[in-house]
């Protein structure tokens, strides 16, 4: 079978769920009347396209692996949360703790996002057509984060290893996080990742945000900023 | 002949109850070092605990199980709310979460091999799950951390449980913490951080705040396990009676409720000094917060923190527990702060490891160093093989089997052919303390403090 429909207004999500987790021949999965729901396509493993058409709930997409799945509306709280690989699309706006703790794949939210976008990020990729919240970038250990509009609050704080593009305003810098200069190798990575997400922005835009590295040890004499 | 004066050389040892040399120590290090003191294990101070309460054993009212030859049901069912696949162990006694990287992939193994003869589960910990425990450990606890370390959805699916860590008993309310000596190359590598950092783990979770969210999170879980697993809800004992209530509507199968003197591998001492409340407290807390949703049955109550002894585990379930948790007793079998290892049946002396420390054999609670005397809280290749699989899986067996056997003994002796039948009404408490935070009457009496009269 190529297609197949579940609307979530006659079927319940489970349904929807158990079906992507078992085996199947089914290439592409459509999604209608998703009203919001929570926990649309979770935990999926194999390389199906789900497209929803209409606004998900919480943690849409969460811990995907391999999957394609796009978003024609808003997402809830914590869209692909924990996503190994694959890609999650969102076409409106994402909220609170977008791409949490993702270890893979890339995550693209064409519109804003709210608070804690990529917090705790873990090796995925994100980016952001609009403006994140504040919080971003959280404790992000490893992956790439590109935001097209402005940054809030406390941008990266507490940075590990993740790098972050931004092209607009910075409200303020988290704890141990910098602004550095742009090599070749960070306009070649904005470019790609653009290029991935479909958003024209020229990368000479952006500016570099990584860790001074200046808490990974305890160091007394240091006036540590927590 | 001249009069000499004899000079007076009593010298004054009046110490001070508010300066006394802990505190004159703590201050000293504070002022040399200005950063707090870090250390492993938990609460040291003296708390009302288990062995403040006493069986009322059969006798004419009530009428006793022989005690070496009836049998008494020790089995165990956990997650029977609505979780497709409940968890059934042979005994009440499970291993609490410890994370590969506090303990080394020895002994992860070792418990994993005693616990799968015993019938029992373990649990990983804030660090994701290593191949040595799955396949050594029969029934598995997966913890979802706010740190997410490691964190992987075929883990989940491996997994035969998952247990959301809200909180921890030695630290209510913070994270987990891994100094650099023990982040060593694969450590680091599962939890995606850079080699020998001071690792300080996330206190909140990354995608979700509060009760409400929680139920979306746990129904996440859910939905990616296809409703099969069931889903533990951890959390360290402060306004237990609350959390379990708010853990219970946000849809845990199980709940684990850890008690302050529950063991940490790295954690501010002011923290696990000052933070939490005792165990004895916290289960009844919790209990009541069962009752009083009617859902004791329902959902089951796993309480851990200080759970020593059989008495302790039987203490436990009276109170109104399903089954217990232990770490650092686990960890006291496979020869934490012993005098000696054991290596091909010989026993060496660690005596000069623990000196070098600053401390002895009977003291230590230096698992934040990673240089544990035994190979137990280490990372070291060296030092790691100072604990041999096999000869800790054999300890923590036996050291399980005398639980459960002190158990059923108790049991019996109160007439119970299922260790799930002791209740409350069996036990009384020793002092006013015990009595007022388990809501127990003082032996011998109808008082119960704060309940009937004063």
């Amino acid at each position: 079978m190529e297609n197949m429909t579940f609307d979530l207004a006659a079927t319940p999500l489970r349904e929807l769920n158990q079906f992507l987790h078992q085996k199947h021949d089914v290439a592409k999965v459509t999604v209608l009347n998703p009203d919001g729901a929570h926990n649309i396509a979770v935990g999926l493993d194999s390389p199906v396209e789900v497209e929803v058409h209409g606004h998900a709930g919480y943690y849409a997409a969460g811990m995907n692996k391999t999957a394609a799945v796009t978003i024609f509306g808003s997402a809830g709280t914590g869209v692909g949360e924990n996503m190994m690989s694959g890609k999650v699309v969102v076409k409106g706006f994402a909220s609170n703790g977008a791409g949490a703790s993702a270890h893979g794949g890339l995550l693209v939210i064409e519109g804003n996002a709210g608070l804690r976008c990529g917090i705790s990020l873990k090796g995925g990729d994100i980016v952001v057509g609009g403006s994140v919240g504040s919080f971003s970038a959280f404790m992000a250990q490893a992956g790439r984060m590109v935001i097209c509009g402005d940054a809030g609050d406390a941008l990266g704080d507490s940075l590990y290893e993740a790098v972050l593009y931004v092209r607009g305003h910075i409200k303020s810098l988290g704890a141990d996080a910098q602004i550095e200069t742009m090599s070749e190798a960070d306009f070649a990575t904005v470019a790609d990742l653009l290029a991935q997400a479909g958003l024209a922005h020229d990368p000479k835009e952006f500016k570099r945000i990584a860790s001074r590295r200046e808490l990974y040890h305890w160091n007394a004499d240091a006036n540590q900023e927590y | 002949m001249e009069n000499k004066t004899i000079p007076i050389k009593a010298i004054s040892r009046e110490e001070s109850a508010g300066y006394d040399r802990k505190t004159l120590d703590y201050i000293r290090n504070a002022s040399a070092h200005g950063l707090y003191e870090i250390r492993g294990m938990g609460a040291k101070r003296k708390v009302a605990n288990f062995d403040d309460l006493v069986f009322l054993g059969a006798s004419l009212s009530r009428y006793p199980l022989e005690g070496y030859r009836e049998k008494c049901e020790t089995k165990t069912l956990l997650g029977t709310r609505f979780a497709k696949k409940p968890i059934e162990l042979a005994i009440p006694i499970t291993i609490a979460g410890m994370s590969f990287g506090s303990l080394s992939a020895h002994v992860k193994e070792a418990l994993g091999r005693a616990a799968t003869e015993m019938g029992t589960s373990t649990t990983t910990g804030d660090g994701g799950m290593t191949q040595e425990e799955r396949l050594s450990s029969k029934t598995l606890v997966y913890q979802c951390l706010p740190s997410r370390y490691g964190f992987n959805p075929d883990d989940v699916r491996r997994a035969d449980a998952i247990e959301v860590v809200i909180g921890q008993g030695a630290k209510p309310g913070g994270g987990g913490m891994l100094l650099g000596q023990k982040v060593s190359e694969r450590v680091a590598g599962m939890r995606t951080l850079p080699e020998g950092i001071d690792q300080r783990s996330a206190c909140r979770h990354p995608d979700w705040t509060g009760p409400d969210d929680l139920t979306i999170k746990i129904q996440e879980l859910r939905e990616l396990t296809d409703w099969e697993k069931p889903i533990y809800v951890k959390v360290g004992a402060t306004r237990t009676f609350n959390d379990v209530k708010l853990a219970v509507h946000a849809g845990a199968d199980v709940i684990v409720v850890d008690g302050m003197q529950g063991g940490t591998a790295a954690t501010q001492t002011c923290f696990i000094e000052h933070i939490g409340i005792p165990t004895l407290a916290a289960v009844r807390q919790a209990v009541d917060a069962l009752e009083d949703l009617n859902m004791k049955g329902t959902v089951q109550l796993i309480v851990s923190g200080g759970i020593r002894t059989g008495p302790d585990v039987a203490k436990a379930l009276a109170m109104g527990a399903d089954a217990v948790a232990i770490g650092q007793g686990v960890l006291v079998a496979l020869g934490c702060n012993s005098e000696t290892y054991i290596q091909n049946g010989e026993h060496l002396s660690a005596e000069d490891d623990y000196a070098a420390l600053g401390t002895a054999p009977g003291f230590c609670h230096h698992c934040h160093t990673g240089k544990c005397p035994v190979g137990i809280t280490t990372q070291d290749i060296l030092l790691e093989q100072r604990l041999q699989p096999e000869v800790g899986a054999k300890r923590l067996r036996n050291y399980l089997k005398t639980l459960n056997m002190e158990l059923t003994t108790i049991a019996r002796a109160c007439g119970k052919q299922n260790v799930h039948h002791l209740e409350r009404e069996d036990l009384v408490a020793l002092t006013v303390e015990a009595a007022a935070m388990a809501r127990l009457p003082l032996a011998g009496t109808s008082w119960i403090p704060g309940v009937t009269g004063y």
